[in-house]
């Protein structure tokens, strides 16, 4: 028998549509259909300038639109051969760590409600509900931030703010304590993903997992570790990686990264504070980077190379560059080719979703129907950032 | 649960010079051309079309080198450029910690390359999409359809002759041809809407 599961699914998390050959409960084969959300950022991409391309990739990974900003501008910044200042990076590494765990929120509340325990899914919330207070709070917009530029950011934190990411990352482990509680020992929820879509390491690496489907299946690879960027170098954190490559390494393996983000929180914090209430939140390259708006004001050349920079963009050298982060689903990248002038001649994205995604019909073929659905929300995936 | 131990290295352009030393020794019949250009911030290789798969098979297998990973491909046209498109490579080395690109120039009126699904099960989808976009033909591809396009979509998106835009959305309704491959929805029809181009 054929079955459709998807596109309208409430456990595709989203527009995916996976369809089974069945045997009876077991399944024979599986081909995941996407693209029904694809609305075409590579191509688009090509007719905007680089910075009007960042507000396009809030839209790809809807949970983590800092992270995905962040992968736009270093990639830009590596083609460019700039470097943001040390305050800008910090606040950067800050600002993604809470994103990691606003999306590790999101997925644990959606997975535990597909697989049926509900109470997880409104602790959850709550907490990803005070992460996005943050985001309103530093850049006015909760969901589509756009808050990172080429060269630095936007504008600098407000007043307030760190006092704000300190009290939630002093209370994030006490939560994750609770989201654990009700999982890690309950028998239900281990007979549901003990043992349940299980990928060995060998697959994993074959497949070209990224992110915590790797690690769970035991492959240490981090780039924030392998590859540090924002100066990840200076930051104390762990690693956490899994044994078996099953739906509840992969459960640990998230939650404890959540742990790890609070850490490297606390660490981006102290050192924001160390630089002071105010401070270099953007590159002074006025090739590259619009001057602060201040100086716009009262300074002539300012204004010369802000309207530059807002009427045609900033001119990279010809070449091509490809820089990768480590966003919450895994490897997040962006490859730019310039020809010299101020858009892109390509940008491509190397979403970690849609490659993790591949690994699907691995996990479930031979396996039951009702595992599938563990095994979709143990990939985490978010169709946005599948389709493009 | 464990905690990974610390890396042995980090990523770095030494590992990856030394894998291309690895491949110039073991291949010394073909010529490697390196990318070059004022801004290539990646080591980028080309690659004839013609050797692919052998030189894809060494880098994955060679203990020297192990890039068991392949990070993503993709297409670019590089119009009016001759030879016109170029497909990218992004290797990954876990062992190693190394990224290697490497790259393969395909003419237009000969749009074929080699699959390397056989070495890196990930390229599947890879390919796909480079087909997908650029209607680049991976020649040997267990399943070379469209993916994030409709089957049914004519011409190639991404090539730089294709027009953003001020295209109508192709709906059933308003594209000849076009049929749901499910039941007959006439009964449902809705009601005539003219759309225009902008």
């Amino acid at each position: 028998m054929t079955l459709n599961m998807g596109p309208q699914h409430p456990s595709t998390h989203g527009v995916l549509r996976v369809v089974l050959e069945l045997d009876g409960e077991t399944i024979v084969r599986a081909k995941p259909i996407i693209g029904y959300l694809h609305t075409g950022m590579e191509k688009q991409a090509e007719y905007k300038t680089y910075t009007q391309s960042i507000p396009q990739t809030d839209r790809m990974d809807y949970l983590s639109p800092m992270s995905n900003n962040l992968a736009l501008c270093l990639a830009a910044e590596k083609l460019l051969g700039i470097e943001a200042p040390a305050r800008a990076q910090a606040i950067r590494v800050l600002l993604t760590e809470l994103t990691r765990i606003s999306a590790h929120c999101v997925w644990l509340g959606t997975h535990a409600l597909d697989i049926g325990a509900m109470t997880v899914f409104f602790y959850c919330f709550r907490e990803r509900e005070k992460v996005l207070s943050i985001y309103d709070q530093v850049c006015g917009a909760r969901m589509t931030a756009s808050y990172f530029r080429v060269g630095g950011l936007s504008s600098d934190i407000p007043a307030g703010l760190l006092d704000r990411c300190q009290t939630f990352v002093d209370e994030m482990p006490a939560h994750a304590d609770e989201y654990e509680r009700l999982l890690s020992k309950n028998p239900i929820w281990l007979a549901r993903t003990q043992g349940v879509a299980p990928l060995s390491a060998k697959d994993a690496v074959a497949l070209g997992a990224t992110g915590p489907v790797l690690r769970g299946s035991g492959v240490g690879w981090d780039l924030r570790k392998n590859a540090p960027y924002c100066n990840y170098q200076e930051y104390e954190f762990d690693v956490p990686t899994g044994a078996n490559g099953d739906a509840y390494d992969r459960y640990m393996v998230r939650v404890r990264e959540i742990r790890q983000s609070t850490r490297i929180a606390h660490q981006a914090i102290a050192k924001i504070r160390a630089m002071g209430e105010r401070g270099e939140y953007r590159l002074r390259d006025y090739k590259y980077v619009v001057p602060p708006k201040e100086d716009v004001k009262t300074s002539m050349e300012a204004l010369i190379h802000h309207f530059k920079i807002v009427a045609h963009g900033f001119f990279p050298p010809v070449g091509e560059a490809y820089h990768a982060i480590e966003a919450p689903k895994g490897e997040l990248g962006f490859y730019f080719v310039s020809d010299g002038t101020p858009r892109p001649w390509r940008m491509k994205v190397r979403s970690p979703s849609f490659v993790n995604l591949q690994t699907l019909p691995t996990m479930i073929e031979g396996r039951l129907v009702a595992d599938v659905i563990t095994a979709i929300g143990s990939l985490d995936i978010v169709l946005g950032e599948i389709d493009r | 649960m464990a905690v990974a131990d610390p890396p042995a290295a980090l990523v770095s352009t030494a590992a990856a010079e030394r894998a291309a030393r690895r491949l110039a020794e073991r291949f010394p019949d073909v010529t490697f051309r390196r990318q070059e250009g004022e801004a290539v911030r990646d080591l980028t290789i080309v690659v004839p079309a013609s050797r692919l798969v052998e030189i894809c098979t060494f880098l994955r297998d060679d203990p020297g080198t192990e890039f068991a990973m392949l990070a993503w491909v993709g297409g670019v046209d590089l119009l009016p450029r001759q030879p016109r498109f170029e497909v990218v490579y992004h290797l990954l080395s876990i062992t190693h910690a190394a990224r290697l690109a490497l790259k393969v120039l395909v003419h237009e009126e000969d749009a074929r390359v080699p699959t390397v699904t056989g070495v890196w099960p990930t390229a599947n989808w890879h390919e796909r999409e480079t087909y997908d976009f650029y209607g680049i033909t991976f020649d040997g591809h267990p399943d070379l359809t469209r993916i994030l396009l409709p089957e049914d979509w004519v011409g190639w998106p991404l090539r730089k002759d294709s027009p953003l835009g001020y295209q109508e959305v192709a709906f059933t309704h308003n594209t000849p041809g076009r049929r749901l491959p499910t039941p007959d929805l006439t009964a449902l029809k809705p009601k005539k809407v003219r759309y225009r181009a902008h």
